[in-house]
């Protein structure tokens, strides 16, 4: 922590060496980016997307991996994304919190935390690209993946507070990398060895993923729209995605170098008031085509099973629908269990349930309300080029609220600030857990996070969302495969603590249990 | 049985009258005097990851400070004065906390002081004395 005044100037001055020529060729510079990042991004991602063709339509295997998961889990744990729907939502009302243990991290508030890593730009671009790519059917698609993805969160959060570290100072770590290293180790020695490397892999596809969908795609994106109504190709910032990148870098430095938690405790109250005005804002166009509302319910259902003129028939929106839903809830890639993990609980299978609540928040609402947006005001188009995501929703909105654009372009920076804030700290949990923790490795790895930000707005899209997509998706792999092995743990924790519910043997407390008295008495 | 008496505390000098008022009182007729302060605290806010993660820690020293600096010199000077009294610190809404706290200790009377801020900021921010007075399922006295 000693070092931390010094690195408040290292990062300006690192970042002046890495481009000494902004001044001198500023035409250049996004382009130069781009040529020298581009073969590397797509070497990655043609990897992690190794796909094999159904229906003439290439589906990669990372996709079949979560869905097949997904649904697994959902089996697995008989449709806990429902039963425990309304279990989920009294957990985190407080219920069921006791009050002598209040000053702790509250259900709500790992939720909330989670949250606001995963409603980001992928809520507004990606689903863009979802319904362009794939026609209106792609919705109902994304959201079937949200509720199942339910059920993957569910095992993943319940797994991460159940193999948590607590230090000796009482600051607790957990996620993936612990469950995976702990779990597995404790199912059986053969698997302690299993259960490192999955651990290993896992972090050093977070430290990706963190370089990626957490920080690359966010960057792009932001700067795409601030473009767009600053006046696009003819704006002072046209080129100039470097600069843009250079201005967020030292923002988010500032926070995770300069430890300023006031801007980063602001940021997390402002969020959650921005998705509210986004939902908001998405009821309010939708309202004002109330008309239209059975036509484009219509077309969501006969484009997801007969869609015309997409590449791949069904195969092709289902494909677009979960690619973007997992995107951008994230399920079973492992990254919420590091939020999550924080909360304090004896009983690590409530926090699962409150997990419930995440891909149902992100995907089943906010990503619905935007297709639905999409949709109605007709402004998808399967021509349109899959790099102008968050252009796409803006101009959706702006066809009904004219002004929008601007409230969208502040609610897109301060998603792609609040999602680049949570996932430092998701990638450099992983990046300690790989070279352990010092003031210097802490330095590297926010330096190097500094520097994708300003990579990433300067990239063209294309690229880039290939790039964030196959870092982040990759984390599925290791994390998804020790959870198999890890489901008995969590079937043990679930089955007690389900008998223990359905039993009434749970403490209520505050005003739930004076509800409880009252209905005694009435009845 | 001997009469239990709740009184709310802050740093602030409208508490030290309270004490002053149930201390007097105690000394009449016997009293069990119970020193409480609240820290303000709510699980429906937003916090960072970075926050949550020392949480623990964090709440551990609020409670260590708030006896240290608050609850504790008032209890070792009832003490010396020769009543019976005890120090509560918990984490919470004020009002409902206070409430909470003279129902589990069985307490009959509630004191606290007033601020006395003015009209438009207890509008604005409300105040514990008027939220209490409201809530309290015990009798409450408001010592101005």
């Amino acid at each position: 922590m000693r070092l931390q005044k010094p690195g408040r100037w290292c990062v300006p001055a690192l970042l002046w060496w890495l481009f000494p020529s902004p001044l001198f060729a500023v035409e250049g510079v996004d382009s130069q980016i781009n040529e020298a990042i581009k073969p590397w991004a797509d070497a990655v991602s043609g990897f992690v997307f190794s796909s094999f063709p159904v229906a003439g339509v290439d589906i990669p295997f990372v996709l079949v991996w979560l869905i097949f998961a997904a649904i697994f889990f959902t089996f697995y744990f008989r449709f806990i994304n429902v039963r425990a729907f309304r279990h989920g939502f009294e957990l985190v009302r407080g219920d069921y919190s006791d009050p002598l243990a209040a000053g702790e991290v509250s259900h709500f508030q790992a939720l909330t935390t989670a949250l606001s890593g995963t409603v980001g730009l992928g809520n507004i671009a990606g689903v863009a690209v979802a319904v362009s790519l794939g026609g209106p059917g792609a919705t109902f698609w994304m959201i079937l993946a949200g509720l199942l993805g339910m059920s993957s969160k569910f095992v993943e959060c319940t797994l991460g507070v159940k193999y948590r570290n607590e230090y000796t100072d009482g600051t607790v770590s957990g996620g993936p990398m612990y469950y995976l290293s702990k779990g597995l180790a404790e199912r059986s020695d053969k698997l302690r060895t299993l259960g490192r490397v999955l651990a290993v892999l896992f972090a050093i596809f977070c430290v990706g993923g963190s370089f990626g969908g957490g920080n690359m795609f966010q960057a792009n994106q932001s700067f795409m729209q601030v473009l767009a109504v600053t006046g696009g190709e003819a704006s002072w910032l046209a080129g100039k995605g470097w600069l843009f990148g250079i201005v967020v870098a030292l923002l988010v430095g500032l926070v995770i170098i300069g430890g300023i938690q006031g801007i980063a405790r602001v940021t997390s109250r402002i969020v959650p008031v921005m998705a509210l005005v986004y939902v908001l804002a998405g009821l309010v166009v939708i309202f004002m085509h109330l008309g239209e509302v059975p036509a484009a319910i219509a077309s969501i259902l006969s484009g997801a099973f007969s869609p015309e003129g997409v590449a791949g028939g069904v195969v092709g929106v289902l494909f677009q629908g979960f690619k973007r839903a997992a995107f951008s809830n994230e399920a079973g890639i492992g990254s919420a269990a590091i939020a999550h993990s924080a909360v304090r609980t004896s009983r690590p299978v409530t926090e699962g349930f409150v997990a419930l609540y995440e891909p149902f928040v992100d995907t089943v609402v906010v990503c619905t309300i935007t297709a639905l947006v999409i949709v109605i005001t007709g402004s998808w188009n399967p021509a349109v080029d899959p790099g102008q995501g968050v252009a796409l929703t803006s101009a959706a909105f702006e066809s009904t609220i004219s002004w929008f654009p601007w409230v969208l372009t502040v609610a897109v920076v301060l998603f792609a600030f609040s999602t680049m804030v949570s996932w430092s700290y998701y990638g450099l949990k992983a990046w300690t857990y790989l070279f352990g923790e010092s003031v210097i490795t802490d330095a590297i790895y926010k330096f190097l996070f500094l520097v994708f930000i300003v990579l990433g707005s300067s990239m063209q899209l294309g690229s880039v969302i290939d790039f964030s997509d196959a870092m982040i998706f990759a984390m599925a792999f290791p994390n998804i495969l020790g959870i198999y092995f890890l489901l008995p743990v969590v079937k043990k924790e679930l089955d007690s603590y389900w008998a223990d519910y359905k039993q009434g043997r749970l403490q209520k407390f505050g005003k739930a249990a004076m509800r409880e008295r009252m209905t005694r008495v009435k009845s | 049985m001997s009469k239990v008496l709740l009184v709310g505390v802050d740093c602030s000098d409208c508490s030290n009258r309270a004490l002053d008022y149930a201390a007097k009182g105690a000394e009449k007729s016997k009293l069990q005097l119970i020193v409480v302060h609240v820290i303000d605290w709510s699980p429906f806010t937003f916090s960072t990851p970075k926050e949550n993660e020392a949480r623990h820690q964090r709440r551990e020293e609020e409670l260590e400070r708030a006896h240290k600096e608050i609850v504790d010199p008032v209890v070792s000077e009832l003490r010396k004065q020769g009543h019976y009294a005890r120090g509560v610190v918990r984490h919470g809404h004020p009002a409902e906390t206070i409430n909470a706290v003279a129902k589990e200790f069985g307490a009959t009377n509630v004191i606290i002081g007033k601020t006395g801020s003015s009209r438009l900021k207890t509008q604005l921010f409300g105040s514990v004395a008027n939220t209490l007075v409201q809530i309290c399922e015990l009798p409450v006295t408001v010592v101005p």
